[in-house]
């Protein structure tokens, strides 16, 4: 790894002044991060760490939405009871992200800005009409993910917080590649009155991304069956030693199915 | 070079360090605390696995200065005052929780926090727990057996060893 600068900022103002220096780049959990640099696929000359910051930690519940900001830790989604309560679907995504201790470090804020193919957050976000929010605009899910990796962040923009509306009911249904422990595919699923949203991770050489047939078959009727005839495409799905694009579009359909269950649908 | 320091199994410690270095090169290679294994150093293993702030997280894949001020404890620190094992350590002994070793100081460091969180955990909680310990000897059986024996002594259940 090469070195580099590390500052720890404790306020917002700081912490943005910070990444206006060259080739900063925002440290969270560092999950992802630390091995990144370890291979020197990234090479910062600062690292502006961002869990020092109180403006960026904390969840809050609202009538309408939830918010989650950037800092805030996987394990502390998955242990909040404000938030089960809310939306149990993202309290299970967080408690099966990795394991124990990916979970006591990694945050939300990282994983959206990461946007890695195969990870989890990204479809609660667009599943959940979700909201990026940095330390300059709000850019709405659709916006934000923009492929592999690849986000509508500029350089040197910090992720706030991701605001979620709260759905009728939702559920996230993870088949775990089990070396990675991210999902191999993954649907969040999302009922908000008669409209169901259907984001898929893990599947798509385009990173995450809502069915439309799906959507619009279960939109139609809230059932499992709904599902079987909708046509699910194996083109541009991921082709790795893990699993065929075939097996990936089969994945799909019997996750959404699954989701569809256990919203009582 | 900045200087950072923490707390180490209950001993202030500081030291000059560079941004790059990690807390467990920090612990391994200027406190000679070689105890914390580096397995896989691509945050997959586990072996590393210490408590910051009473939390156990991969040592490998956090800054020593972002450990700054911390309290931190690893493996060195479990053992009771006198020398002799620590109920849990024990229980690793007593199960065979344990055959080359190398992963064991993660292992025990992991499943510590485990029983902190959860004094009485199911099997499968222990297992589901483990998810990030990687052991390439004991086909975990043994190490899941030692946690839920070690679990029951320390509720002060009798426990008969094997
Ligand atoms: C063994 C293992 C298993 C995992 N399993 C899963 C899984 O099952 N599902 C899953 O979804 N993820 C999984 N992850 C990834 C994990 O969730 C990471 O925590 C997450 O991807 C990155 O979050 P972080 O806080 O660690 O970010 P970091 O590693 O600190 O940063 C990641 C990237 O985001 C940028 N960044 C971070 N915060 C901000 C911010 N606030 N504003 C702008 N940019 C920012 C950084 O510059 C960097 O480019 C796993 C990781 C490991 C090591
Ligand atoms: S050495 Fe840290 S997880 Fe393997
Ligand atoms: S005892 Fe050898 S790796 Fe676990």
């Amino acid at each position: 790894m090469y070195d580099f600068q590390y500052v720890k900022p404790a306020n917002l103002y700081d912490a943005v002044a910070a990444m206006g220096s060259e080739d900063a780049q925002a440290l969270s959990g560092g999950q992802t991060l630390t091995p990144t640099m370890k291979q020197r696929l990234a090479q910062p000359g600062t690292l502006v760490d961002l869990t020092g910051v109180p403006e960026l930690k904390g969840i809050e519940v609202g009538p309408d939405s939830v918010t989650i900001k950037a800092a805030t830790r996987h394990v502390e989604v998955e242990r909040s009871a404000e938030l089960r309560a809310a939306i149990p679907a993202l309290v299970e995504l967080a408690s099966r992200i990795g394991d124990p201790q990916v979970r006591n470090r990694g945050t939300i804020g990282g994983s959206v800005a990461n946007n890695d193919p195969s990870a989890c957050y990204p479809a609660a976000v667009m599943a959940l009409d979700g909201v990026v929010v940095t330390n300059n605009r709000e850019i709405s899910a659709s916006d934000f993910f923009q492929g592999v990796y690849a986000t509508a962040l500029e350089e040197n923009e910090i992720v706030t917080a991701v605001r979620f509306r709260r759905p009728d009911s939702a559920s996230y249904q993870k088949f775990v590649q089990p070396a990675s422990r991210f999902a191999l595919t993954g649907v969040f699923l999302a009922k908000f009155g008669p409209e169901a949203r259907v984001a898929v991770t893990g599947a798509s050489e385009n990173g995450v991304f809502r069915h439309a047939g799906l959507e619009q078959a279960l939109s139609a009727s809230f059932t499992a069956a709904a599902a079987d005839p909708v046509a699910v495409s194996a083109d541009g799905m991921i082709q790795d030693l893990h699993g065929t694009p075939a097996y990936r579009a089969h994945l799909i359909k019997v996750m959404t199915k699954r989701a569809v269950q256990a919203c009582g649908g | 070079m900045p200087s950072v320091s923490m707390v180490v199994n209950g001993r202030q410690v500081s030291g000059e360090v560079e941004g790059r270095t990690l807390l467990v090169e920090f612990l391994r290679e200027q406190l000679r605390m070689t105890g914390t294994h580096v397995g896989c150093d691509t945050s997959q293993c586990g072996a590393c696995v210490v408590h910051v702030n009473g939390e156990s997280v991969k040592s490998c894949s956090i800054f020593a200065m972002a450990a700054s001020g911390a309290e931190v404890a690893t493996i060195e620190g479990v053992a009771n005052a006198d020398g002799t094992l620590s109920v849990l350590q024990q229980a690793f002994q007593d199960h065979h929780g344990l055959q080359c070793g190398f992963c064991t100081p993660g292992m025990v460091m992991s499943a510590a926090d485990l029983l902190k969180i959860n004094p009485n955990p199911s099997e499968t909680e222990v297992r589901e727990w483990l998810e990030g310990n990687i052991c390439r000897c004991t086909g975990y059986h043994n190490i899941v057996k030692a946690i839920l024996s070690a679990a029951a002594t320390l509720r002060g259940e009798a426990v008969a060893a094997e």
